[in-house]
């Protein structure tokens, strides 16, 4: 009896989904922030994948004239070491965006197993986990961050490891509220009934759920982590051999850049970092107002109900 | 009153948490950094060195359980252990905290008005001018990281135009007074600081402030308020508002946590003598102890801020008294 259920209830899903990728391409398409953010993205993913497309000069070879202005030859100048600035940026674009990618990644996994989790399981389980969330959320990331650091040799592996353990917890909170709102929907009842173990119905049956949550918790953590690994490698916990634009500043503030008047050299990183995180702000700001559409510009909302 | 003995709760479990934090980490953390630290601290007086080797768990020939509580014992009778020099890390702190203090708490408070009134503004008179501009502003700019806007402030208005200074907290070589000449000093030192984080927090109350004010706009209290032919200010402030400020002060926690992270990066680009740079000389000094106390006094302070939020929540929400 069960049966003809679950394969009806499966070829809607199937239709839903070979839908849901063009509708949601168009509804990007529509918001202008979207766009420009994806724009963003996709231009820096270029970048790191085709570096030497770019800035052919070595990133790393001190051959240079030192702490020279901006030229032909060097577009953003020179560093103190006589390196190219330029090519610098361009070529430190590849591990932060790794970087960021990976850890962005590994604390979504996390916060979305914890939350769901605590959320799905219930009971002194739900208030231990709650209370870890809480916890974590509390506690002063950069603080925190720091101290870690400190244990560790200087490095991307340490950078991943520190940034992971520390920045879960905003999310896992947000998707065990989610959780919580569907814990006693049919579907889960159903898979309840039919005897599935937990970990399957939390991966299989509650998660996909969430997708778009998800993807909007992904989008805001990932501005955190641009900024934080930034903020890191500039207090001098990175390690200053490896090419990412937190080192880059942090190279350029030993080297006094900004009084020195090599402004470029100080200044084209930190604007790096910015930009990219705006990117990731912007998609996200995006994803909240298709969300919740009273979040909407007002005169725009009017506009795109004509079209539809 | 169980809303606040729940937040008590917290706060207790957060403190002992961190706690746990600095006697954890040195002994999971790969690597004998703890020890390879200890070795460098020369004439320190023997009891001082033995807390230390409790705290973080090289050289001790005891059980970890009983270190742990010896270790808790010295925390709550104000034993915080020696920095690398043998000074008391308290002493050090306390004597940097004063101007930490002074930079985020105004610099906190502004932003939080400015956030919070331009978020109510804007979602009141929502689809005008101000609306169309300031939260997008300031959501980018929000975005940006601070040393970022920190080093566009001392580019234009320290190298550049040469208005004010580049950092510390006052000039070389004056001596601190309650003079109006020393006082402008320090006031002229911390503008550029102080701007930084107000510049960069402030986006971070509006975005959240006028979403909420767009939901509670439309409750069934506001029209209520309307049809009761209530002043549009008094419905502004004392219904709309008011309900929304409910959610801006629960997330005062990471909030906070944030702002404190931003000052030390602020602190360390402008050299400006408080907490955040004593935490970046610490780092660079490998100052294992100094670093562990500030973590702690980091910890208190967003703790502290938390329960006054859950006060002001209890205050103005009466659901929260007897929820």
């Amino acid at each position: 009896m069960a049966i003809p259920d679950i394969s009806v209830t499966d070829s809607i899903t199937d239709v839903e989904a070979t839908r849901a990728p063009r509708r949601f391409l168009r509804t990007v398409l529509g918001n202008r922030k979207a766009v420009v953010g994806a724009v963003i993205l996709l231009v820096m993913a270029f970048v790191a994948a085709f570096p030497g497309l770019i800035a052919p000069d070595d990133p790393q070879a001190a051959i240079y004239a030192q702490n020279a202005g901006p030229s032909s030859a060097h577009l953003l100048g020179t560093t103190q070491l006589g390196q190219d600035v330029f090519s610098q940026l361009v070529w430190s674009t590849r591990l932060t965006l790794i970087v960021t990618l990976i850890v962005t990644a590994i604390a979504t996994f996390l916060s979305t197993i914890i939350g769901v989790t605590s959320a799905y399981v219930g009971g002194i389980t739900d208030r231990a986990l709650t209370v870890f969330i809480d916890v974590f959320l509390i506690l002063p990331v950069l603080p925190l961050l720091i101290l870690l650091a400190a244990y560790l040799p200087p490095g991307v592996t340490s950078l991943v490891i520190v940034l992971c353990i520390t920045s879960w917890a905003f999310q896992a909170r947000q998707l065990r509220s989610q959780g919580l709102s569907i814990r006693n929907r049919d579907f889960l009842v159903a898979a309840r009934a039919r005897g599935e173990r937990g970990i399957y119905i939390i991966l299989v049956e509650i998660v996909p759920t969430m997708t778009s949550l998800i993807a909007a918790s992904f989008l805001s953590l990932a501005v955190y982590v641009v900024g934080f690994a930034a903020s890191l490698q500039f207090l001098g916990l990175g390690n200053s051999s490896e090419l990412m634009w937190g080192t880059m500043l942090y190279n350029a503030q030993q080297a006094s850049a900004l009084e020195a008047g090599n402004a470029w050299w100080a200044l084209s990183p930190g604007a790096a970092v910015a930009v990219l995180g705006t990117g990731f702000a912007l998609l996200n700001y995006a994803f909240d107002e298709i969300g919740n559409p009273a979040l909407r510009p007002v005169r725009r909302k009017r506009r795109d109900r004509s079209s539809a | 009153m169980r809303y606040l003995a729940r937040r008590g709760g917290l706060f207790l479990v957060t403190l002992w948490a961190a706690l746990t934090v600095n006697f954890i980490i040195p002994r999971v953390m790969p690597g004998n950094e703890a020890s390879a630290v200890l070795a460098t601290f020369k004439g320190i007086n023997p009891a001082a060195l033995h807390a230390l080797q409790i705290q973080f768990g090289t050289g001790v020939h005891q059980s970890v359980i009983s270190s742990y509580f010896e270790y808790l014992g010295n925390i709550f009778t104000g034993q915080f252990g020696v920095t690398a020099q043998g000074v008391p890390v308290m002493t050090e702190i306390t004597s940097k905290l004063p101007w930490t203090l002074g930079l985020v708490g105004i610099t906190t408070v502004i932003a939080f008005l400015i956030g919070t009134f331009a978020g109510m503004a804007s979602a009141w008179w929502r689809g005008g001018r101000l609306d169309a501009i300031l939260p997008p502003t300031l959501f980018i700019v929000s975005t940006v990281p601070v040393f970022f806007v920190g080093l566009l402030l001392i580019y234009v208005f320290a190298v550049k135009l040469n208005w004010l200074p580049l950092g510390s907290n006052y000039s070389y070589g004056a001596t601190p007074t309650w003079s109006l000449s020393f006082i402008w000093d320090v006031i002229k030192h911390a503008i550029l600081p102080g701007f930084s984080l107000v510049i960069v927090t402030a986006g971070l109350w509006v975005y959240s402030m006028r979403n909420n004010m767009i939901t509670t706009i439309s409750e069934d209290y506001v029209k209520t308020a309307r049809a009761k032919g209530l002043p549009n200010r008094r419905i502004m402030l004392g219904y709309a508002g008011r309900n929304a400020i409910l959610p801006n002060l629960t997330g005062f926690a990471m909030q906070l946590g944030y702002v404190l992270g931003g000052a030390i990066v602020i602190e360390y680009l402008f050299s400006y003598p408080g907490l955040g740079y004593l935490f970046y000389t610490a780092t660079t000094d490998h100052d294992l102890p100094l670093m562990q106390g500030l973590f702690l006094v980091y910890t208190l302070a967003v703790l502290i801020c938390v329960l006054i939020a859950d006060l002001v929540t209890a205050v103005l929400d009466p659901r929260t008294r007897d929820a």
